[in-house]
C-alpha cells in the first residue's frame, strides 16, 4: 500500500480460499471465485472450484461465504501516546482488524497530540513493532491543537503524515484554517475538518431536537455543523486546496456538501456508521455509550445521510473509532468522554440495518468502506491478480450479539452494545498477511 | 413501584395512589403525635449533591415522621470532594443496606444509574435539568386538595422552561392528570421541541393568560442574562412578571420556590390569598411520605434476606 503507512512485519501468506461470493465493485466482479492468495499476493482468480493449491496452502472451504476487498477506515482514534489506558496500537489495530479493515488512519488529539516530526517518529517507529495492519497517521493542523500556530506541516509530511487534522476540535479560526490551506500547496497532505462552531455547540451534549428537550440536556443544533462546512468549502474553493470532512450527522451538512461539490470544490466527506444507522431517540435511555460528538441526530438527518451515501455525496464510511475507558463512560451522561468505538462492527451493523432490509446494495457499501484512504493517498484495495492481498473473508448470515464474547478493542464504549447483529468478519488479510481469524473460524481450521 | 425516577414512566393510577396516601398522612399530621411506625428499622439515605432547602428537609421530616433511621450526605465536605466517583459512593452506602437512597445531583440520569448501582429503591430529587418528580407530585396534590380535580385545567407554565427539572415534570404530571398546559417565556428559554414533544402549547406572551385557570411560575436566574437568553432582568420582568394586574382574582398562582421577589413574582401576589405557594410547601411533606412509602411499603416487598416487612400492615392514623 502506501508507503506512509507502517505496521509489524508478519508472515506473507499462502491461501486458497473455495468458492466464496467475491464482491469487488471496481473490479466488477460479484459471483462465487476461487481466491488464490501466494506469497501474499492474489496469484488467481479462478471460477469456483478450479483454482490450483499451491503447496502448503491453507485452504478454506468457504462456499456460502462472501469475499471483498478488506476496508479502511479514515478515521479512528489509536490514543496513543498518552492515553493507553484506552486504546494503543496493538489493540487498537486487532480491533481493526476483527472488523474486516486492512488499513486505518490515525486522528492526533493525542496527549501529546502529534504536532511534531518527532512525536509522529515514534508513533510510526512504535506502529512498526505494534501494528497489526497498515497505519496511517495525521498530524495536527495547529500546534497542541490550539487553533493559533500551525505545526511544520512540510517537516511533518516529509516525515510521513498522510494529512493534516485537529479532530477532536475545529479549527474555530478561519483565518488559521486559511493559512494551512494556503501552506497545502507546499506541504501537501489533505486537511481533514471536525465540523462544528464552538460557540453554537456551547457546551451541548446531545443533538439539539425533541430528546434533548424532554431530557433537559443541552443540544448541539444541526447548524454548528453546517455553518462550518459552508465556510470551510468556501475557503477551500477560494484557495483550490483539498478538505476532506469528517463524520457527517445533519441533512444541512450533506446539502453542504452536495452544494460545494457542485462548485467545485476539492471536498471529499465521510459518515459512520452510527449516524447512518442510529438517532438521538436513543439516548432517552441517557446510557453514555449512545454520547459522540457530532451526536446521533433526527430521523430526517440519518435518511439525508443514507441518501448522501447511495449517490456519492458522501465518499465513504469512517468508524470514528474512539474508545474510552469504563470509568469515562460510567458517569450522567453530561459528564462522560464524547465517542464510541465501532472498528469491530461496522460492516455487520451496515450490513444488518441497511443492506439486509434492502436499503442500500451490498456493492455500496463495500464500495464505500474501502474507499475511506483515498483522501490521504491510499488506494482502495482491489482483488485481482498481482496486487497485494487485502481480503474480507465474512459469513453473511452468522448472527452474534455485540459485546457478547467481548471485544478485541481495550474499550468497551460501544453504541451497539448488546445488539444482535447479521454477518461476520471471521478472516482478514492485510498487505498480504493474515491479520486476523475469529476465534470460532480459527478453532474450525484447526480440527 | 421499586423507583421513582421521573413523571415519565408513572401512570396516573400510581400517581394517584400516592397522591391518596398523602391525603391520609395529612391526616396524621394534624395529630398532636405526627409519627407513624411504617418504616421502623429501615433506613435511608439522603444523596445531595446541590444544595437545597426545602426538598432536603422535607425528606428527612418524611423519613423521621415514617419511623425510619435517616441519613443525610451533602456533596460539599464528603468524599465526592475528594473526587469519589459517583458509582463508588453509592457502593458505599449500599453496604449499610438501605432501603431507599434519595439523590440529588446536577446531571441528567442521575438517579436512574444509581438505580442500576444499588438494590436500594432510589427517589430522584432533582437530576440536573431533566426530572424533579417529587415536586411535581405535591404540585398536583396541592391543586388536587384545591380544586378536586386537574380534568380540564389549563395550566400556563410561565419563565425558564429550558433550564428548569420543575417545568418538566410538572409540564408532564399536569398533563398525566388531564389538564392541558401551555407554556409561556420568552423564546430562548421555551424549547419549542418540548411543546411538540409533550402535545402542549407555547405562547411566547403573557397576553392569553386570562383564559388560565392556574399560573405556574418557575424561578429566573439571574446568570441567564451572560448567556444571552434574555437582553435584561427588566425586560424580562416588563414582558413576563406575574403581578397583581396579570393576575385575575379567579386564578391560582403557584412557584417552586425558592422566590426571587420582584423578578417572575410581584411581592403583592406572592403574598395574595391567591398563592399556593406555602401549601406547596406543606404538601412537599405528606407527599415524600407517602412516595417513601409507596416504594418501601407500598407493594408487599419484603425480601427474605432483608429480614421482616413492617410487621403489621402499617395503619396510618394510628400513632407510633
Amino acid at each position: 500500500m502506501s508507503p506512509n503507512l507502517a505496521s509489524r512485519a508478519a508472515a506473507a501468506a499462502d491461501l486458497v480460499i473455495r468458492g466464496a461470493r467475491v464482491v469487488d465493485p471496481r473490479a466488477e466482479i460479484d459471483e462465487p471465485r476461487d481466491v488464490v492468495v501466494r506469497g501474499g499476493e492474489i496469484a488467481e482468480l479462478a471460477a469456483a472450484g478450479e483454482a490450483s493449491e499451491p503447496e502448503r496452502a491453507e485452504v478454506v472451504e468457504a462456499e456460502g461465504m462472501l469475499v471483498t476487498p478488506a476496508f479502511v477506515d479514515p478515521h479512528v482514534h489509536l490514543r496513543v501516546p498518552g492515553q493507553e489506558h484506552k486504546e494503543d496500537l496493538e489493540t487498537g489495530t486487532r480491533a481493526a482488524a476483527a472488523g474486516g479493515y486492512c488499513a486505518v488512519v490515525a486522528m492526533a488529539n493525542t496527549s501529546p497530540p502529534i504536532d511534531s516530526a518527532s512525536v509522529l517518529g515514534s508513533v510510526r517507529e512504535l506502529a512498526e513493532q505494534e501494528a497489526a495492519i497498515p497505519t496511517g497517521f495525521v498530524a495536527t493542523v495547529s500546534r497542541g491543537m490550539a487553533g493559533e500556530e500551525l505545526t511544520e506541516m512540510a517537516e511533518l509530511r516529509d516525515a510521513g503524515a498522510v494529512g493534516f487534522s485537529d479532530d477532536g476540535l475545529p479549527v474555530a479560526n478561519a483565518r488559521v484554517l486559511r493559512r494551512a490551506l494556503q501552506y497545502q500547496r507546499l506541504a501537501g497532505g489533505v486537511i481533514a475538518l471536525h465540523e462544528e462552531d464552538p460557540d453554537l455547540s456551547g457546551e451541548g451534549v446531545m443533538h439539539e431536537g425533541e430528546v434533548s428537550a424532554l431530557l433537559g440536556l443541552a443540544g448541539i443544533p444541526a447548524s454548528s455543523e453546517a455553518t462550518t462546512i459552508a465556510r470551510d468549502c468556501a475557503l477551500a474553493l477560494d484557495e483550490g486546496a483539498r478538505v476532506h470532512v469528517q463524520h457527517l450527522s445533519a441533512r444541512a451538512s450533506v446539502e453542504a456538501i452536495a452544494a460545494a461539490k457542485d462548485a467545485g470544490t476539492q471536498v471529499t466527506c465521510e459518515a459512520t456508521p452510527h449516524h447512518l444507522v442510529l438517532t438521538d431517540e436513543e439516548v432517552r435511555s441517557l446510557d453514555a455509550r449512545l454520547k459522540m460528538n457530532p451526536p446521533l441526530r433526527a430521523e430526517d438527518d440519518r435518511l439525508a445521510l443514507i441518501d448522501g451515501l447511495r449517490d456519492g455525496t458522501i465518499d465513504c464510511v469512517a468508524t470514528d473509532h474512539a474508545p474510552h475507558a469504563l470509568e469515562e463512560k460510567e458517569v450522567p451522561f453530561e459528564q462522560a468522554a464524547m465517542g464510541v468505538t465501532g472498528l469491530e462492527t461496522a460492516f455487520a451493523v451496515l450490513h444488518t440495518e441497511l443492506v439486509l432490509p434492502g436499503t442500500l446494495p451490498l456493492e455500496l457499501i463495500v464500495e464505500r468502506m474501502t474507499a475511506g484512504g483515498e483522501p490521504f493517498g491510499i488506494p482502495a484495495p482491489r482483488i485481482e491478480p498481482g496486487a497485494a492481498a487485502n481480503l474480507a473473508l465474512i459469513d453473511p448470515d452468522q448472527e452474534w450479539t455485540v459485546g457478547a464474547d467481548g471485544y478485541e478493542s481495550r474499550s468497551e464504549n460501544s453504541c451497539f452494545a448488546s445488539r444482535e447483529l447479521t454477518g461476520r468478519v471471521l478472516m482478514t488479510v492485510a498487505a498480504g498477511a493474515v491479520a486476523y481469524r475469529q476465534r470460532s473460524f480459527a478453532m474450525g481450521v484447526a480440527e | 413501584m421499586k423507583h421513582l425516577l421521573g413523571i415519565e414512566g408513572l401512570d396516573r393510577v400510581g400517581a394517584e395512589r400516592i397522591l391518596d396516601r398523602a391525603e391520609s398522612f395529612a391526616e396524621v399530621g394534624r395529630r398532636d403525635i405526627k409519627k407513624v411506625p411504617t418504616l421502623r428499622g429501615r433506613t435511608i439515605v439522603n444523596l445531595f449533591y446541590e444544595s437545597s432547602t426545602r426538598t432536603l428537609s422535607s425528606f428527612e421530616l418524611a423519613a423521621k415522621r415514617l419511623s425510619a433511621d435517616v441519613v443525610s450526605i451533602k456533596a460539599a465536605g464528603s468524599a465526592v470532594d475528594k473526587g469519589e466517583s459517583l458509582k463508588d459512593t453509592v457502593a458505599t452506602l449500599s453496604a449499610y443496606d438501605p432501603a431507599a437512597i434519595v439523590i440529588r445531583h446536577p446531571h441528567a440520569g442521575a438517579a436512574r444509574l444509581v438505580a442500576d448501582w444499588t438494590d436500594a429503591s432510589v427517589v430522584n430529587a432533582g437530576d440536573g435539568k431533566h426530572e424533579h418528580p417529587s415536586q411535581a407530585l405535591l404540585d398536583v396534590y396541592t391543586l388536587r386538595a384545591r380544586l378536586g380535580s386537574l380534568e380540564g385545567l389549563r395550566i400556563w407554565i410561565v419563565g425558564d422552561v429550558l433550564h428548569s427539572r420543575v417545568a418538566r415534570s410538572c409540564l408532564l404530571a399536569f398533563a398525566l392528570m388531564g389538564a392541558e398546559v401551555t407554556l409561556c417565556g420568552p423564546p430562548t428559554l421555551v424549547p419549542p421541541e418540548l411543546a411538540e414533544a409533550t402535545g402542549c402549547a407555547i405562547s411566547y406572551e403573557l397576553d392569553g393568560i386570562a383564559e388560565a385557570d392556574v399560573v405556574y411560575a418557575l424561578r429566573m436566574q439571574r446568570e441567564r442574562m451572560g448567556e444571552s437568553f434574555v437582553p435584561s432582568l427588566r425586560e424580562y420582568v416588563a414582558r413576563y412578571q406575574i403581578d397583581s394586574r396579570r393576575l385575575g382574582p379567579r386564578q391560582l398562582l403557584m412557584h417552586p420556590g425558592p422566590v426571587n421577589r420582584g423578578v417572575e413574582l410581584s411581592p403583592e401576589v406572592i403574598d395574595s390569598p391567591q398563592s399556593l405557594i406555602t401549601s406547596q410547601v406543606e404538601s412537599g411533606l405528606v407527599v415524600r411520605m407517602a412516595i417513601l412509602y409507596e416504594l418501601l411499603a407500598g407493594s408487599e416487598r419484603a425480601r427474605p434476606d432483608r429480614g421482616p416487612a413492617p410487621a403489621d400492615p402499617p395503619r396510618i392514623g394510628q400513632p407510633a
